[in-house]
């Protein structure tokens, strides 16, 4: 099995070298991730360029989801880099090893890291509006009546603006995650992580969000999104990174990765992927 | 609708007699209706005695006292709980074991010996910094530091449950904003907690109105203390007895009716968590 990847580390970073568009706005550099001694993400490096979209997509368990939450420190790692906006995240690095940042630090770092979860994770007990200033007004100290503003025009930009006074339990789980987006941009991030946005999703919901999603790409920010929606990722996606087993097996441009893949696992996972949706559908 | 089709009579559903829930209900209210009699005509009770201490003067001074030892124990607990709470759940070792030792201490000891540890700690220091113990230490601070302390006991279980009771996808969310773990625990994660926290805490407050009673030991000058004083004098044990029992009920059911309100608050704020 392992013979059938050749080199494809150094292969698939001078491709990405190539794809880039800008110099990177996310640098991921030979990151290992442990759960006990379970190795559940093995030296993986990847570059985001900035206004990039890239989607990670991989059977469940896979790694994606945990390489997401390592980029913005969520989850510690065990070695490796990773730069997002040229700042080494969740460490400072002194003779060569790497020591974990006071709180405070981190959570600077994450104020420009935006994510959008699977399970929405709206604040239950606060309103749509609330949801959306709590961070501006509780960590950035912006004055509350500012935040509103921005938060309204945010809420506006998701289609929501009609829905602001409503507790999250009153909305449906699409327009949840609209406003989770929009609770995101309220503290001006440079790159949104999403982690299965969709998934959680009943089918006839998964096109209003996914729709605010191209929105946001096409306005250029840069996206690393976790999904299993092939379509979102052939369509809006500038590349496309497949996981397995804690590693990126093959990665390149959605015209090229999702057509013609060149591994056999990556084509087995398409070929299951899109069988489900059409069998779905 | 449809039964009233053909021969109503004839399809009518006559529901399953119950005859023993009779039997037991009239069993029932015949044994409250000689219990309120025998009370009501015992003439070894001085009911005189009753009417004239509910509201003698002494008495609403024990209640007064009550009141405040609850609010002030309540007070001490609910903060000092919710600090125990959160050392409970520290990733620190130390402040895990020592939170659980705290709660192993106070919760494995009896209230009273703690009400007449508190009450009589001059024997075992006689200054606290500067100060004289008997002089800081009053019965009444000494009551108010006994049932505080031991009520953060048990309120640190009850607000540990009401913390993990919450979705751990709130935290990830409130971090990944980029809020810190006690931002997040303030704004976040305590406020959905209370859904849970408040139904244990209010039990435990009635608990405390009547653990209050306990102070009586130590001369703490609550509602018993008064009343026991009043009948070392007089002899009406039972009058003076009856007389405190009233006002604790109505202290606890003053309770029970701001815990439904509090609840009914509470989940309408909340009416989204468990969607």
């Amino acid at each position: 099995m392992r013979a059938s990847m050749p080199e494809r580390p150094a292969a698939l970073t001078h491709a990405a070298n190539i794809l880039r568009p800008d110099a990177p706005l996310v640098s991921i550099q030979d990151v290992h991730k442990r759960y006990g001694r379970d190795e559940v993400i093995k030296g993986i490096d990847l570059d985001v360029g900035a206004g990039e979209v890239l989607a990670l997509i991989g059977a469940s368990g896979s790694g994606k989801s945990t390489l997401l939450r390592c980029i913005n420190h969520l989850e510690e790692i065990d070695a490796g880099r990773i730069y997002v906006d040229g700042q080494l995240v969740g460490y400072r690095e002194r003779g060569g090893r790497l020591y974990e940042l006071a709180e405070h630090e981190i959570c600077r770092q994450r104020e420009r890291i935006g994510m959008v979860f699977q399970r929405f994770n709206l604040f239950a007990h606060l309103n749509v509006i609330d949801n959306v200033i709590e961070a501006p007004v509780q960590v950035k100290r912006e004055p509350r009546a500012q935040a509103v503003e921005r938060g309204m025009a945010l809420l506006q930009r998701v289609g929501l603006e009609g829905k602001a006074k409503a507790y999250p339990a009153q909305l449906s789980g699409g327009q949840q995650q609209r406003v989770a987006i929009a609770r995101a941009l309220a503290m001006r991030p440079r790159l949104m992580l999403f982690d299965e946005p969709t998934s959680a999703l009943d089918p006839e919901l998964v096109d209003e969000v996914l729709a605010v999603m191209r929105q946001l790409a096409d306005e250029g920010m840069t996206m690393i999104v976790v999904t299993h929606e092939i379509a979102f990722a052939r369509d809006v996606c500038d590349r496309v990174a497949f996981m397995h087993g804690g590693t990126i097996l093959e990665q390149g441009p959605p015209s090229d990765m999702l057509v013609n893949p060149r591994n056999e696992r990556t084509r087995a996972f398409l070929s299951r992927v899109l069988g489900d949706r059409r069998a779905s559908s | 609708m449809k039964a009233a089709r053909g021969t109503g009579a004839a399809r009518r559903v006559v529901p399953r007699r119950h005859p023993w829930r009779m039997v037991t209900s009239v069993v029932v209210c015949a044994v409250l209706a000689w219990l309120a009699w025998s009370v009501g005509t015992n003439p070894k009770i001085d009911h005189a005695a009753i009417a004239r201490y509910q509201f003698a003067p002494a008495i609403l001074d024990g209640l007064r006292v009550t009141v405040e030892l609850a609010l002030l124990a309540e007070i001490i607990g609910v903060l000092l709980g919710t600090v125990l709470a959160v050392m409970r759940l520290s990733p620190s070792l130390v402040l895990r074991l020592s939170s659980g030792f705290y709660s192993w201490l106070l919760r494995g000891t009896p209230l009273l010996v703690q009400i007449l540890l508190w009450g009589n700690l001059a024997l075992l220091f006689e200054h606290i910094g500067p100060f004289n113990t008997n002089a800081v230490l009053t019965p009444f601070v000494a009551s108010v530091v006994a049932l505080g302390l031991n009520e953060a006991a048990y309120m640190s279980e009850v607000v540990r449950a009401g913390i993990i009771s919450v979705d751990p996808g709130q935290h990830s969310a409130a971090q990944a904003l980029g809020m810190s773990r006690m931002l997040a625990m303030r704004r976040i994660i305590l406020p959905q907690a209370l859904r849970v926290i408040v139904p244990p805490a209010a039990n435990q407050f009635i608990s405390l109105l009547k653990a209050t009673s306990l102070v009586s030991v130590i001369a703490g000058g609550d509602l018993l203390t008064q009343a026991q004083n009043i009948s070392s004098a007089n002899l009406r044990t039972i009058e003076l007895m009856l007389v405190a029992t009233f006002w604790y009920l109505v202290l606890t059911t003053v309770t029970s009716v701001a815990q439904f309100f509090l609840e009914r608050r509470l989940r309408r704020a909340n009416a989204s968590v468990h969607a």
